[in-house]
Order: C-alpha cells, then sequence, then structure tokens
C-alpha cells in the first residue's frame, strides 16, 4: 500500500494553498489527488475578473488565479494525481482511489486534508412545479458549457436566484448573443454582491425582480418558457401576478452547499448550520488527522479567503505530522455564535495549546448598520469591532490574539452590537 | 437631468442621485461617503469595463482572454464581437498577447489560461 504523510481530496484553490503551505511547513511526501484533468477547480470557469485583489494585490481572472497556484505546485514538485477519484476515506485515514491507470487503489495517509469544493442547489431540490424538459441548467453548468466547451445552451433565457454565478452568467450569456429576460429572485433582496448587479445585470438592462419566483415550467421535451410570480412576506404565490416568459433555458443560481459525501461517511461531524464540517482552531475535524478547508468547510465569496484559510490547514497538518499524530491533550473551549451571527469557524478553540493567533470566520444573519462585531470569554471582552455595515453576503473575518486566548477556560460568544 | 446609479465601492450599495448636464457631473447626493461622489463622476464622464470573453481556437478549444486594460462602457458589445472573431491557434500561454490594440481603444486582449 502507498503511503503518504498528507493526502488532499481536490485540486482546486483550497488543495492547492494547502499543499503550498503544508510543503512550506516542512512535509515533503504529499499528494493532491483531482478528479478533473487538470489542477484548478471551479476557477478554470471562472473566465471573469476580480479574484486575487487580497492575495497578490491586483485583479485576475479564475484561470490565472489559479495557474499561479498550479506554478506553485508545480515549482516546488508537489505530487498530483489527476483523473483520480475519491471514493471513501475510513477513520484510520485509508483512501480508497479509483483512476483510469491504478483501477480501485487504497493509500495510507497520516493526514488527510478535505477539499472538495461545494456544489450548487439542482432543481430537485427547489421544488418548482411542472414539467422536466431539457433547457434547464444550473448558472454554474451554464457556465462550463460556455466557457470551458464552446457552447451556448440557449438564446432566451430566464434566470431564478440572483446569487453571483446567476449574474455573472446573465452578462455572459448576453455577451454571447443570447437574450436574458429577467432575473427572478424569491428574496426582497439581491445575495449577489452590488458590483455584479451593477455590472451584470443594468449595464445591460437586465431587470432584477426582487421577491419574484419561477411557479411553473412549460414544455414537455424542450423548455418552452416559465411562469413567474410575486411573492408575499412568507414567500408564498400571490394570485393574480403570475406572467408567462417565453424561453429556451432556465438557469438556476439559488445557493451552494458543501461537498460532503466523503467527510460523513468518513464520521466526520457537520455543522448543520454551514453543512460543512465542525473544526478547531487549526480546521482539524472531529476525526484526528482530517482538516478540512474551502468550501467545503463553508460556502466563501472570495477565493482569496480560500487561499489564506487552506494555508493555515496545510500548516496545521504538518503539525500534526511531525507532532506523531497524536491529537490534541486539551479540552478546548466552544465558540458559540449569538446576536446576529448565523455560525463560526471555527466552533471550538484550544486555547492551552496555540501556536499563534486565532482567525474566526462567520456570517451575520441580516443586515446590522452603525454596529459592532463583539467577542467574548464570560465578562472577558476578547475583541471589539465597529463595523458600518454587516451583510450577510460579505463573510467577516476577526483575528483574536494569541496572548488575549492562552488564559482564556471558558466559552467563546460573537455577536453583533447595535450601537 | 438626474441619473441614479448604484454606488458599487462596498456593501452600503448606496443609491446615487446624480445631476448631470451632458457627461458633466453638477451634483451628487445620496452618497454616504467621499467614494461615491468620486464613483459618479467616473460613472458618468468616462465609464469603463473590463472584457473577459473566450475565442474558439482554430483547434477547436475555447480560450479565455481579457482586456488587459478597461474599454469604454459604450464600446462592450462591437469590443466583445472583435475580440471573438480574433484568429487563435494552440498552444496559448496565460498573458499572450491575442490583438495588440483593440478597435483603437489601446487595450491589449490576453490570454487568461494557458491551453494546450
Amino acid at each position: 500500500m502507498r503511503e503518504f504523510d498528507l493526502v488532499i481530496v481536490g485540486g482546486g484553490p483550497a488543495g492547492m494553498a494547502a499543499a503550498v503551505s503544508a510543503r512550506e511547513n516542512g512535509l515533503e511526501n504529499i499528494v493532491i489527488l483531482e478528479r478533473d484533468s487538470e489542477l484548478g477547480g471551479i476557477l478554470n470557469q471562472c473566465i471573469h475578473n476580480g479574484f486575487g485583489l487580497h492575495t497578490f494585490k491586483e485583479e485576475l481572472t479564475g484561470p490565472e488565479y489559479a495557474e499561479r497556484y498550479a506554478e506553485k505546485v508545480n515549482s516546488m514538485g508537489i505530487p498530483y494525481e489527476t483523473d483520480t477519484m475519491v471514493l471513501n476515506i475510513s477513520k484510520d485515514r485509508v483512501v480508497t482511489l479509483l483512476s483510469k491507470g491504478r483501477g480501485v487503489e487504497d493509500i495510507r495517509a497520516k493526514s488527510v486534508i478535505l477539499a472538495m469544493g461545494c456544489r450548487e442547489r439542482p432543481r430537485g431540490a427547489l421544488n418548482i412545479p411542472g414539467y422536466r424538459p431539457q433547457g434547464v441548467y444550473t448558472a454554474g453548468t451554464a457556465q462550463k458549457l460556455v466557457n470551458c466547451e464552446g457552447y451556448l445552451p440557449g438564446k432566451e433565457v430566464v434566470i431564478l436566484g440572483s446569487g453571483d454565478i446567476g449574474l455573472i452568467m446573465a452578462r455572459r450569456m448576453t455577451l454571447e448573443g443570447a437574450h436574458v429576460a429577467a432575473v427572478a429572485e424569491l428574496m426582497p433582496y439581491s445575495s449577489g454582491l452590488k458590483r455584479n448587479i451593477v455590472q451584470c445585470l443594468d449595464d445591460y438592462g437586465i431587470p432584477l425582480l426582487l421577491s419574484h419566483t419561477v411557479v411553473d415550467i412549460k414544455g414537455k421535451e424542450k423548455l418552452e418558457g416559465v411562469v413567474i410570480a410575486q411573492v408575499d412576506s412568507k414567500n408564498a404565490p400571490i394570485a393574480g401576478t403570475e406572467k408567462f416568459y417565453p424561453c429556451d433555458t432556465l438557469l438556476l443560481s439559488c445557493g451552494l452547499i458543501p461537498e460532503n459525501e466523503l467527510s460523513k461517511n468518513c464520521g466526520v461531524e457537520i455543522d448543520p448550520r454551514t453543512n460543512g464540517p465542525l473544526v478547531d482552531e487549526g480546521l482539524e475535524t472531529s476525526i484526528d488527522g482530517v482538516f478540512a478547508c474551502g468550501n467545503v468547510l463553508h460556502v466563501h465569496d472570495l477565493v482569496d479567503f480560500v487561499s489564506e484559510e487552506s494555508a493555515r490547514a496545510g500548516a496545521s497538518a504538518a503539525e500534526f505530522v511531525k507532532r506523531g499524530c497524536t491529537a490534541d491533550s486539551t479540552e478546548p473551549v466552544k465558540v458559540i455564535p449569538q446576536n446576529g451571527v448565523r455560525y463560526t469557524v471555527p466552533s471550538q478553540i484550544h486555547t492551552a495549546e496555540l501556536t499563534g493567533d486565532v482567525h474566526i470566520r462567520f456570517r451575520v444573519t441580516g443586515v446590522f448598520k452603525d454596529c459592532a462585531i463583539v467577542v467574548k470569554a464570560g465578562e472577558n471582552e476578547l475583541l471589539r469591532r465597529k463595523s458600518r455595515i454587516l451583510v450577510p453576503s460579505e463573510m467577516q473575518d476577526i483575528i483574536i490574539r494569541q496572548d488575549k486566548l492562552a488564559e482564556v477556560g471558558e466559552d467563546i460568544c460573537v455577536e453583533i452590537e447595535e450601537v | 437631468m438626474t441619473r441614479e446609479l448604484t454606488c458599487i465601492n462596498c456593501p452600503m450599495g448606496c443609491e446615487l442621485n446624480v445631476e448631470v448636464d451632458g457627461d458633466k457631473v453638477i451634483s451628487v447626493s445620496g452618497n454616504t461617503c467621499k467614494r461615491g461622489e468620486i464613483y459618479a463622476h467616473s460613472e458618468i464622464s468616462a465609464p469603463t469595463r473590463t472584457v473577459t470573453t473566450t475565442i474558439i481556437s482554430a483547434e477547436g478549444r475555447p480560450v479565455p482572454v481579457k482586456t488587459a486594460q478597461p474599454i469604454p462602457k459604450g464600446m462592450l458589445f462591437e469590443c466583445t464581437a472583435a475580440i471573438k472573431s480574433a484568429e487563435v491557434h494552440l498552444p496559448v500561454k496565460v498573458g499572450q498577447i491575442i490583438i495588440e490594440d483593440l478597435l483603437g481603444t489601446g487595450a491589449q486582449v490576453t490570454a487568461t489560461k494557458t491551453v494546450k
């Protein structure tokens, strides 16, 4: 059986950054397993720009960002195996994989980093009534068809959901010669960035229908059109507001879900709020020696945040192997999301064993103006940061200094205080 | 004349009311900081955008490209059409110049991915 110090599942931005960092922290015997035929993951199909402002201090497209990291992986001589699918990870870190060259193979890992990314919420998860004709795609599938395969899925388009991928695809399909009739969003606000609403919809005169949803899909074999209706404050369609939009393509941009089939089979505990693994400050899951980072852990809005987080996972895995693969022996304190905070990553911190400052990342539950992020352990205030505005679509990243945490023995609360 | 803009500098997304005379800004209201005013001036007088698209190579594989410098917003469609009609042969290296000067805008078009 082949043996590795570190097996990384996924060769997207998370997997590559974790590999680079693990090598920089002294691990030699690493392998990245990637099911696609090249490194880069979802970045390869994100040909628009806006990536890398934090990491590289310049605005790059997705493929450029991916190639910068792939070059690092190559120049450091880190091995990767493409066209390789991981089928299972066991509790004692035996990884079962499938590849054309080797068939089904078990390999042994001293540590594992989960970096499988996320999936789009498909039609089946959205409960839209109507037929199941050809012509209904997730926005990301259409993105792959247009940008990587060179096919335009249709000419007359309606988009359901105003997530950033949907907005980006509205512009992309328009520039490719399609007509985008409307973007319907169930909520009274868009979950996409303002910049994308302006530059992908307003620039092209594409209407954004807030508090609207698709209530029927017409067409038996091939999509013929969709019915869009306004919804009330309980998201129920309002009778009499239905309008028929003839179209040959419906794109769905209705949220992303971390892809944790492998993690669950391995026995990793999942946080129901993020749909990703519960982790500690070193991004270690409930299984010793198994770490998680990137969109498999919690869905990010910036790849720069993915790279930074994954580098921490790589460093932690290296530390775990160098320590002789033994788990933290001290009791962790819990990190508890309170007023206005939906979740935190990590969900626990080993305050007695810290090797550096601790990042806490979270999302807020709604829009907060003129407020403060407050982190407390009992009466002890560890951090207070004022903010003019916090929105659910922007992940927050705060850093608690190691010396402030070292003495903390009780649970840590993160909350939003309105000023 | 009044033009309505949404400021894109931060998640506040201030709705700006801009009093304009042709492409000259007379006054900006609705902004909550200085950046909104600067944004309104550039959006009214000389709005620019970066174009990203693909060119189907002679070998049939799409090559992603971008304008290395922003182009005038009013030329989005003609610039995209001009880029798409360019001839590209594989292999292509990331950063390789595909078009030296796109329709006289002075913007270069470069490949954003190494495609073999």
